[in-house]
C-alpha cells in the first residue's frame, strides 16, 4: 500500500490555518503519584507556535504524562501551564482546545468515518453545511475521501489512525498531542505514516507535540526534541543539536549509538587518560555539563572511528586505542564491527565500508578517531 | 499505580449508586435485617428461636431429609453432567453451540412450564411410567413422591453441573490422554488417574453449586413431591403463613441464607469465577 | 489394552487392501469422538428438553385432567386462557409488572453500573459489588418469606407497589450484571478522546458511553422483564385474592383445582420466551461475524 505524497487542492484554505499554532509554556511543572518518585519533576519548557516538537524518553520517563497534564487529562501537583498566555492549569479538558491523537486511535465504533470527524464540530454547533465542507476538506487532507461512510471496525490501522488526525485536527485546534500515535504499526506503515503526519504539520502549521519513544523517528520529524528522563527534561534541541552535542552520557546512549570511555573525576582540559592511552581533548568539544566537575565519559559516534592494522597506520594527531574484533555485522551499505575495546572489554562499535572485508573475529586492530569527533560528556 | 482524579470527571460515582442500594437496601436488606432481628428475640439478644428449631423434631427430620434429596440429585448431576460437558469439549463450535443452548433451556423458561412438564411425565400413566413399565419396573407412579421430584429437580439443576465442569474441562490438554493410553494405560485408568484430578475444581464448584441450590427448592417439591415429604423451603413456607411463627421463621430463613452464602462462597473460591457465575445465573432461572 | 506398535502391526498397514470403511476410519483418526459419548449426550440432552417442551403439545388436549398423551385435538384451553378473567387477570398483572419492574431495575441497574464503573478498583466497589448481587445468591424462598412478614406491616401484601418493587429490587442485579459486562470491553479512552474534542462529561457520557452499552441495557431489560414475569415464590407469599400474576395462578390451577389450561399458559411462555432469547442470540452472532475486525471474545474454549 503506497501513500503518495497529496496535492491539497485550492479548497483548502491556508488562511484558516495560520496563525493557529499557540505557544505552550510549562513552568515548574510537577506531578507526583504518590510513589517514590515525581512522574514529572519541576519541568520547565517552552514549546514555539507551529514548531514541531517530540517528547522523547524510555517507558516511564514522565514523556506521556506530561503530554495528559497539557491534555488536562491529568492534574497537575504543582507549577503552570499556559497556553499563549492563558492559565491553563485547571482548565478541564474540554475545554482546552487542544487535538489529541492516541495510540489506540480511539475511534467511535459507532460512528462512521464523517461522524466521528465531524464530533467535534457537533459538539461546537457549528451549522450543518459548515461541517460537511470541513469533514471533506480534512478527509482530502489526510487522502481518506470516498470513506466517509464507513466504520472504523473496517479500516486498517494505518487508515483508522489518519481518520484520528482528521478529527483531530478538523476544528482547527490551536496545538495538536500525539501520543505515540503509531506505535501499533508495523514498520513500512510506520514509515509512511510519519511522511504524513510531516506533511500535514507543514500545510496546516499548528503546534504539534509529538510523544514516543523511538529516536529515529523523533530525529527524522522534528524541529525540537525534549529528551525525558525519570521525569525530567536532560535536554532540549533540535535533532543535529542532540545528536552532535549531547550534554550527557545519557542523550548520547539515547541518540544513535556511542562506544562510551568512563572517565571518572579527572580534568578535561588537554588531556585525558583511559588505562594506558592518553588523548587529546578538543575544547570545543566538552560539554557545558561535563566543565564544571564532576563523572565525565567519552564517546565517539560509530561512524568517526576508523580501524587500522596497528599503531604505524594510525593518522597522526588521532586518538587511538586497541582493540578486538568480537563481531562483524553486514548491514548492506556498511559493516558494522563490534569491538571489544582495552583491557577492560569496552563495546565499540565501529563502522567500515562494506567492500571492506580484511576484518575477522578475533582480530587485534586500533580504533581511532580525530580529537574534534569525540565528544565529552557529563555521565 | 494510583492516578488521580482528573478535574474534568467530578465522582459522582456513589450518587450513581445511591437509587440501586436504596431499592434492594429498602426492599430486600430491610426486611431481611427485620427477619434476622426477629429471629433473636428482636432486641433481647436470645438464641431459643434457634434452639427451638433443633428441638421442635420437625425441622431436623426435614433439613436430613433435605440434605438427602440434595445430596441424591447432586450426585444423578454429576453422574449425568459430567459426560455432557466432556461432550461439550469434544465437538465443533456448532454443535457446542447447540448443547449450550439446551443446556440453558430450562434456565430461560418459566419454571412452572418445567415443573408442570414433569408433573405431565410423573403422572399415573404418564411417559415415565410407560417407559419404566418397559423396562420391567411394573406400576410405578413417580407423580408425589421423592424420587420424582429428585427426577425434575436434577433435570432443572444439571446447567448448573454442567456450566462450572464445562469450564473447567475446557481447559484440559486432551493430549495428555492421549499420551497417557500411549504409554500403556487403558481408557479407564487414564481417564481416572490422568483426566478427572485435573478436573477436580470444576467438579467440587459444580457439586457445592448444585448441593446449596438444591437445598433451597420450593416449588418442585411442592408442585411434584408429596406434603408429607417437605423439604426444608416448604418447611419455611409453612412457618410463616401457617403457623405465624414469624421469629421462627426468622431463625430458619437466616440460616439456610447464612448457610447459602458460606456455600457460595466456597464455590467461587474453589471453582473461579465461572461458578460464581452459575450461582448468579442459579438463583434465577431456578426460581423454584 | 492399548498395546504399543509392533512391527507385525506396522507390516499390515502397509498394504492397503480394500477401502477403508467409515467406523474404521474413525478409529484410526487420532481422536474421534466415541460413539457412546455422544449416546449419552443426546440422552441427556432429551432430558434437559423434553419436559419443557412436552407441555406444548398437551396443550392441544380435549381432557381436563393432566393425562398423557394428550386425547383429541382441540384449542378450547388456549380459548379458555384468553376468556377466563382469572386467567386474563393474572397475565394483566403479570404484564404490567413485569414492565413497571423492568423499567425501575433497568435505570437503576444501568446507574449502578456506571457508578461502580466509575469507582471501579476502589476496595469498596468491590464490596458494593458483591452486596448488590447478592440478591441473586440467596434463595427465594428465605426472600419471600421475609419480605412477606414485613409487607404485612408496611401493607404491601397484595398490592401493585409491593409487586413492582419486591421484583424490581429482585431484578436489578441482572441489569447491574448484563450492563457492567458491556463496561467491561468499553474502552475508557473513548472518554478522553470526546472531552479532547470538546464534549464536557455529560456530553460524552450521552453520546459514547450510552450508545456502546445500549445493548447491554437492553439485554438487561429483557432479563429484568422475563425474571419478574416467571417469578413464583415471592409472588406466591406477597399475593391475596384480589391480586396475583400469572405464575401464582398457573401454581393454583395443579395445587388448588385441576385446570389444565396451565398447560396453554406454559406453552405460550415457553414458545414465547424462547423465541425472544434464541432471536436476541442469533441477532448478537450474525454482529459479531459481520463487520467487527475486532475478535470476538470467546465464552467457550476448545481444548486442541
Amino acid at each position: 500500500m503506497t501513500i503518495g505524497i497529496s496535492r491539497s487542492t485550492g479548497a483548502a484554505d491556508a488562511s484558516e490555518w495560520a496563525g493557529k499554532g499557540a505557544q505552550i509554556r510549562l513552568e515548574s511543572v510537577t506531578k507526583d503519584f504518590g510513589l517514590a518518585h515525581p512522574a514529572v519533576d519541576n519541568v520547565t519548557l517552552t514549546i514555539e507556535p507551529g514548531e514541531f516538537m517530540t517528547f522523547l524518553g524510555p517507558s516511564g520517563s514522565g514523556k506521556t504524562t506530561t503530554l495528559n497534564l497539557i491534555a488536562g487529562f491529568e492534574t497537575l501537583t504543582s507549577g503552570t501551564i499556559r497556553l499563549d498566555s492563558q492559565d491553563v492549569s485547571t482548565l478541564p479538558a474540554h475545554k482546552r482546545n487542544l487535538g489529541m491523537v492516541f495510540q489506540n486511535y480511539a475511534l467511535f465504533p459507532h460512528m462512521t468515518v464523517a461522524g466521528n470527524i465531524a464530533y467535534p464540530l457537533r459538539e461546537r454547533k457549528v451549522p450543518k453545511p459548515e461541517i460537511e465542507r470541513r469533514v471533506a476538506e480534512v478527509l482530502e487532507l489526510v487522502q481518506l475521501q470516498g470513506r466517509d461512510k464507513h466504520y472504523p471496525s473496517q479500516l486498517s490501522g494505518g487508515q483508522q489512525q489518519r481518520v484520528a488526525l482528521a478529527r483531530a485536527i478538523v476544528f482547527h485546534p490551536r496545538a495538536l498531542l500525539l501520543d505515540e500515535p503509531l506505535g501499533a504499526l508495523d514498520r513500512n506503515l510506520r514509515a509512511a505514516l510519519q511522511l504524513e503526519i510531516r506533511r500535514i504539520h507543514r500545510e496546516v502549521g499548528t503546534t504539534l507535540v509529538f510523544v514516543t519513544h523511538d529516536q529515529e523517528e523523533a530525529m527524522n520529524l522534528s524541529d525540537r526534541i525534549a529528551l525525558f528522563h525519570d521525569g525530567r527534561i536532560e535536554q532540549v534541541g533540535s535533532p543535529e543539536n542532540l545528536y552532535a552535542e549531547p550534554e550527557t552520557l545519557f542523550t548520547a546512549r539515547f541518540l544513535g549509538d556511542s562506544t562510551v570511555f568512563a572517565l571518572g573525576n579527572q580534568s578535561v582540559s588537554g588531556t585525558v587518560v583511559w588505562e594506558d592511552e592518553r588523548w587529546a581533548v578538543d575544547p570545543a568539544t566538552v560539554a557545558q555539563r561535563a566543565r564544571g566537575g564532576g563523572d565525565t565519559a567519552l564517546v565517539v559516534r560509530p561512524e568517526s572511528i576508523g580501524i587500522a592494522r596497528d599503531r604505524a597506520q594510525v593518522p597522526g594527531g588521532a586518538n587511538a586505542v586497541r582493540a578486538r574484533v568480537r563481531d562483524i555485522e553486514y548491514m548492506g551499505a556498511y559493516r558494522t564491527l563490534v569491538l571489544s575495546v582495552g583491557q577492560e572489554g569496552v563495546s565499540g562499535r565501529a563502522r567500515i565500508p562494506a567492500a571492506d572485508k580484511n576484518y575477522a573475529i578475533g582480530d587485534e586492530v586500533v580504533a581511532w578517531w580525530h580529537p574534534d569527533a569525540q565528544r565529552i560528556v557529563a555521565a | 499505580m494510583m492516578t488521580s482524579r482528573p478535574r474534568w470527571l467530578p465522582h459522582p460515582g456513589w450518587l450513581l449508586l445511591v437509587p440501586a442500594l436504596g431499592l434492594l437496601g429498602g426492599v430486600l436488606g430491610v426486611p431481611l435485617w427485620q427477619s434476622f432481628w426477629r429471629s433473636v428475640g428482636a432486641g433481647d439478644w436470645t438464641l431459643e428461636h434457634y434452639s427451638a428449631l433443633f428441638t421442635d423434631g420437625v425441622t431436623l427430620k426435614v433439613l436430613a431429609r433435605t440434605g438427602q434429596a440434595a445430596a441424591i440429585v447432586t450426585i444423578v448431576t454429576l453422574l449425568l453432567g459430567y459426560p455432557y460437558a466432556y461432550l461439550m469439549t469434544r465437538v465443533g463450535p456448532t454443535w457446542r453451540s447447540v448443547l449450550v443452548v439446551m443446556v440453558l433451556m430450562p434456565f430461560w423458561t418459566s419454571s412452572l412450564a418445567r415443573n408442570f412438564g414433569w408433573l405431565i411425565l410423573l403422572y399415573d400413566n404418564g411417559l415415565v411410567q410407560r417407559f419404566l413399565a418397559l423396562l420391567g419396573f411394573g406400576d410405578v407412579v413417580l407423580y408425589g413422591t421423592a424420587q420424582g421430584v429428585t427426577l425434575a429437580m436434577s433435570q432443572v439443576l444439571l446447567p448448573f453441573m454442567v456450566l462450572p465442569l464445562f469450564s473447567a474441562l475446557g481447559g484440559i490438554d486432551r493430549r495428555l490422554l492421549l499420551a497417557a493410553r500411549s504409554l500403556g494405560s487403558s481408557p479407564l485408568v487414564a481417564f481416572w488417574k490422568v483426566y478427572f484430578p485435573l478436573s477436580r475444581g470444576g467438579v467440587v464448584a459444580g457439586v457445592i453449586l448444585t448441593f446449596t441450590l438444591a437445598c433451597g427448592f420450593y416449588v418442585t417439591p411442592a408442585l411434584i413431591g408429596s406434603p408429607r415429604e417437605s423439604l426444608i423451603a416448604q418447611l419455611l413456607g409453612q412457618r410463616t403463613t401457617q403457623l405465624l411463627d414469624f421469629a421462627g421463621a426468622g431463625a430458619l430463613g437466616t440460616l439456610v441464607m447464612v448457610v447459602t452464602l458460606v456455600l457460595v462462597w466456597w464455590a467461587n473460591r474453589v471453582g473461579g469465577s465461572m461458578a460464581t457465575i452459575g450461582a448468579v445465573a442459579g438463583q434465577t432461572g431456578v426460581r423454584r | 489394552m492399548t498395546t504399543l506398535l509392533n512391527p507385525a502391526d506396522t507390516a499390515a498397514t502397509e498394504t492397503p487392501a480394500r477401502p477403508v470403511r467409515w467406523w474404521r476410519r474413525r478409529r484410526a483418526s487420532a481422536d474421534p469422538t466415541p460413539v457412546w459419548l455422544t449416546i449419552v449426550g443426546v440422552f441427556v440432552a432429551l432430558y434437559l428438553v423434553l419436559p419443557t417442551l412436552i407441555v406444548i403439545p398437551m396443550s392441544f388436549s380435549e381432557a381436563s385432567t393432566f393425562v398423557f398423551p394428550p386425547r383429541g385435538h382441540s384449542l378450547w384451553l388456549y380459548r379458555n386462557f384468553f376468556t377466563n378473567d382469572r386467567w386474563l387477570d393474572s397475565l394483566r398483572n403479570s404484564v404490567i409488572v413485569a414492565a413497571s419492574a423492568a423499567a425501575i431495575a433497568t435505570v437503576v441497574g444501568t446507574a449502578a453500573a456506571l457508578g461502580l464503573h466509575q469507582l471501579r478498583g476502589r476496595r469498596s466497589a468491590r464490596f458494593l459489588q458483591s452486596a448488590l448481587m447478592f440478591p441473586i445468591l440467596t434463595p427465594s424462598i428465605v426472600i419471600a418469606t421475609a419480605v412477606y412478614i414485613s409487607f404485612l406491616r408496611w401493607h404491601l401484601v397484595g398490592t401493585f407497589t409491593g409487586y413492582v418493587l419486591a421484583h424490581a429490587a429482585l431484578a436489578t442485579p441482572f441489569v447491574l450484571a448484563t450492563v457492567t459486562s458491556a463496561l467491561g470491553t468499553f474502552n475508557p479512552t473513548y472518554l478522553r478522546a470526546a472531552a479532547s474534542l470538546g464534549a464536557s462529561p455529560w456530553r460524552s457520557f450521552l453520546t459514547v458511553t450510552l450508545p456502546l452499552i445500549s445493548r447491554g441495557v437492553a439485554t438487561g431489560a429483557v432479563l429484568a422483564f422475563v425474571t419478574s414475569f416467571d417469578e413464583v415464590v415471592i409472588a406466591l407469599f406477597i399475593r391475596s385474592p384480589k391480586f396475583q400474576t400469572l405464575p401464582v395462578q398457573m401454581y393454583n390451577s395443579v395445587t388448588v383445582e385441576i385446570d389444565p389450561t396451565i398447560a396453554a399458559s406454559s406453552s405460550l411462555i415457553v414458545v414465547t420466551v424462547s423465541f425472544i432469547f434464541l432471536v436476541a442470540l442469533l441477532s448478537s452472532a450474525r454482529r459479531n461475524r459481520s463487520g467487527s475486525t475486532r475478535p470476538r471474545r470467546s465464552v467457550v474454549r476448545r481444548t486442541r
